[in-house]
């Protein structure tokens, strides 16, 4: 399918003729207005992402609060992995990915030059589906991010992978065996590890894409019980697939949808979760999570 | 014909199949051991203190191999030295940031034909453009220019395979993290590689110890009582001492010869087994 997608001198998407975010009635979001002055808070504003000229998403609009949980669910291949990778300017390593709207972390824009990708990636960790800890030893992996940064003391380093790993609740699993092989570790480890490891640069966000859905219900649990830990200083938004695992651990969720393969996917509702999981503003919200589709 | 005819019938096939090809590989096996058995055999005899540690006598068909080993190691690591840094990082560029274009295409197709070359072709090759055009003369650094140009295509196209080889994931956990594609490069896909691209090497460079077609114009000769003195020294080598013998000692000593052939079997052979055992230790180390 082909969609006429043009991106304009000044980076925005244009879309048969006119901006993108002005063909879509945009979802309002009255969360948009408490920033406060916590870190770590995303506002999206009519953000369109096209692969080559395949318009994927159109027009969403949404904020996501500082040292809170939000999760992103919809039916699979309605862009949920696409828009977390903007959030941390990942799509870039794509190639050929065109991005328009505007996004602004804490107010800043991190779209184009306005932000340099590598500093951006410091601040908003991510942890991928399957665990990926590098081939290096556990003390290895979690110093990976902190000496990319520059931190070359010893004992800052080790100051920071404790703190890290007890943040990620493998501390007392791995205290005695900081200098054995990451690979040595049980799936769930290895998961926990990565969030460890994304942990020691200090983020104001983490970026989970499916963190859970490689692994046994013991691991998820512990994954989940390590994310509501977390969420006290750092924010987080979650993709999932399980709306049991969303409704236990979000406080706000954000439904998209894909109507079909020759329109680009939009975000049809984002509210709180108890509100959206009890009584949904939208019916196809309802249908979605009552198991109806997708 | 009945269901049962025809699982009887393929049970058979299978059965023929296995058979045909076991006997195939075994025979393969065989000649190799032949080969290997046949060179101990006919060379282990001169082995002894004298044969490595004394120069040839009576146009070699006395005395030892001594200049003849140590050439042979000059111009090997003086290759290594040229081909591991040029062919690792041609390996990193196709693997890591060329872009999927008529260029990179072309530089492919470029490596894949010079891995085609004939020996005796890039000896002709390093003849005009290394020992006369450059002017190093007949050498060390002529003969193991040479043998880089036959040996890059090996390194270039281990490494880009080893690195293709390591998970996206991994890199992009890299990058996620802030670091920047280079960072990533050298601290998680180069060293996560290193066994694939090390082995492969090695290969390239056992195979261009045992070559006598490029060294022949380039610095190679029959007969020298010192030892090589620096790059632009002329040398002697295993293989073309093996060559020259045969083909222009009248009386050649056979004993001496196999021997010669032995020493760089072993040699090749005791470095692959090492390169080997040591990806086999990282393999278990590292599983994907
Ligand atoms: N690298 C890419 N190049 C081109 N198209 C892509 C790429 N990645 C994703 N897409 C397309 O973008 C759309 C959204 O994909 P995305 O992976 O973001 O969906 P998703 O919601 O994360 O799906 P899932 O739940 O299955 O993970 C899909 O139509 C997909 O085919
Ligand atoms: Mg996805």
């Amino acid at each position: 399918m082909v969609t006429p997608v043009l991106v304009s001198g000044d980076g925005t998407l244009v879309y048969n003729g006119g901006p993108v975010s002005a063909t879509v009635p945009a979802v309002r979001d009255e969360a948009i207005d408490t920033t406060g002055d916590a870190r770590g808070s995303f506002s999206l504003a009519g953000v369109s992402v096209a692969y080559g000229k395949d318009l994927v998403i159109e027009g969403v609009d949404m904020h996501i609060p500082p040292q809170a949980v939000t999760a992103l669910i919809g039916p699979s291949g309605c862009g949920k992995s696409t828009l977390l990778r903007c959030l941390n300017r990942m799509n870039d390593e794509l190639g050929n990915v065109h991005i328009g709207g505007t996004i602004t972390l804490d107010g800043q824009s991190i779209m184009g030059k306005a932000m340099d990708p590598v500093e951006l990636r410091m601040r908003v960790g991510q942890v991928f589906q399957r665990p990926n800890p590098f081939p290096m030893s556990i003390y290895d992996n979690v110093a990976y991010g902190p000496r990319t940064q520059g931190v070359r003391r010893r004992g800052e380093l080790d100051g920071l992978v404790e703190e890290s790993l007890k943040g990620a609740a493998l501390w007392e699993e791995v205290k005695k065996s900081l200098k054995k092989h990451a690979f040595e570790l049980s799936g769930g480890q290895q998961q926990r590890l990565c969030i460890a490891r994304a942990l020691a640069t200090k983020p104001e966000v983490i970026l989970m894409d499916e963190p859970a859905s490689a692994l046994d219900p013991i691991s998820t649990q512990q994954i989940e019980d390590t994310i509501a830990e977390l969420k006290s200083s750092v924010t987080i938004v979650i993709v999932t697939h399980n709306m049991q695992q969303a409704a236990r651990i979000s406080d706000r969720t954000a439904f998209m949808l894909r109507e079909s393969l020759e329109e680009p996917a939009h975000l049809v509702e984002i509210g709180d979760t108890k509100k959206m999981f009890t009584n949904p503003d939208d019916e196809r919200t309802e249908s979605y999570i009552t198991g109806r589709f997708g | 014909m009945s269901r049962l005819g025809r699982t009887r019938q393929a049970r058979t096939a299978e059965a023929v199949a296995r058979v045909l090809t076991g006997t195939v590989a075994l025979s393969v096996v065989a000649v190799a051991l032949f080969i290997f058995v046949y060179i101990v055999y006919n060379g282990i005899g001169a082995l002894d203190w004298t044969f490595i540690s004394e120069v040839p006598r009576d146009r070699g068909r006395e005395g030892g191999i001594l200049p003849v080993i140590v050439g042979t190691l000059y111009v090997t690591l003086t290759t290594a030295a040229l081909t591991l840094p040029i062919g690792v990082l041609a390996g990193v560029y196709l693997a890591e940031y060329a872009p999927r274009n008529f260029t990179t295409r072309a530089i492919r197709l470029a490596i894949t034909n010079m891995a085609g070359v004939p020996s005796i072709v890039y000896g002709l090759f390093g003849l005009a453009a290394f020992v006369l055009l450059a002017g190093f003369g007949r050498s060390i650094i002529a003969a193991a220019l040479t043998l880089t140009c036959m040996t890059l295509p090996v390194v270039i196209t281990a490494t880009e395979e080893a690195l293709r080889q390591i998970p996206q994931d991994l890199r992009q956990a890299s990058l996620a993290l802030g670091a920047t594609r280079l960072r990533t490069i050298y601290k998680v896909v180069l060293p996560a590689a290193a066994p694939g691209i090390i082995t492969g090497s090695i290969l390239g460079l056992a195979r261009a110890a045992g070559e006598t077609a490029p060294i022949l114009f380039t610095g190679a000769v029959f007969q020298m009582r010192r030892l090589p003195d620096g790059l632009s020294s002329q040398f002697m080598s295993l293989p073309y001492h093996i060559y020259a013998q045969v083909t222009s000692v009248p009386g050649w000593n056979r004993t001496l010869v196999w021997g010669t052939a032995f020493v760089l079997v072993a040699g090749v052979s005791i470095v692959s087994v090492i390169a080997a055992w040591w990806r086999s230790v990282q393999r278990r180390k590292v599983k994907w």
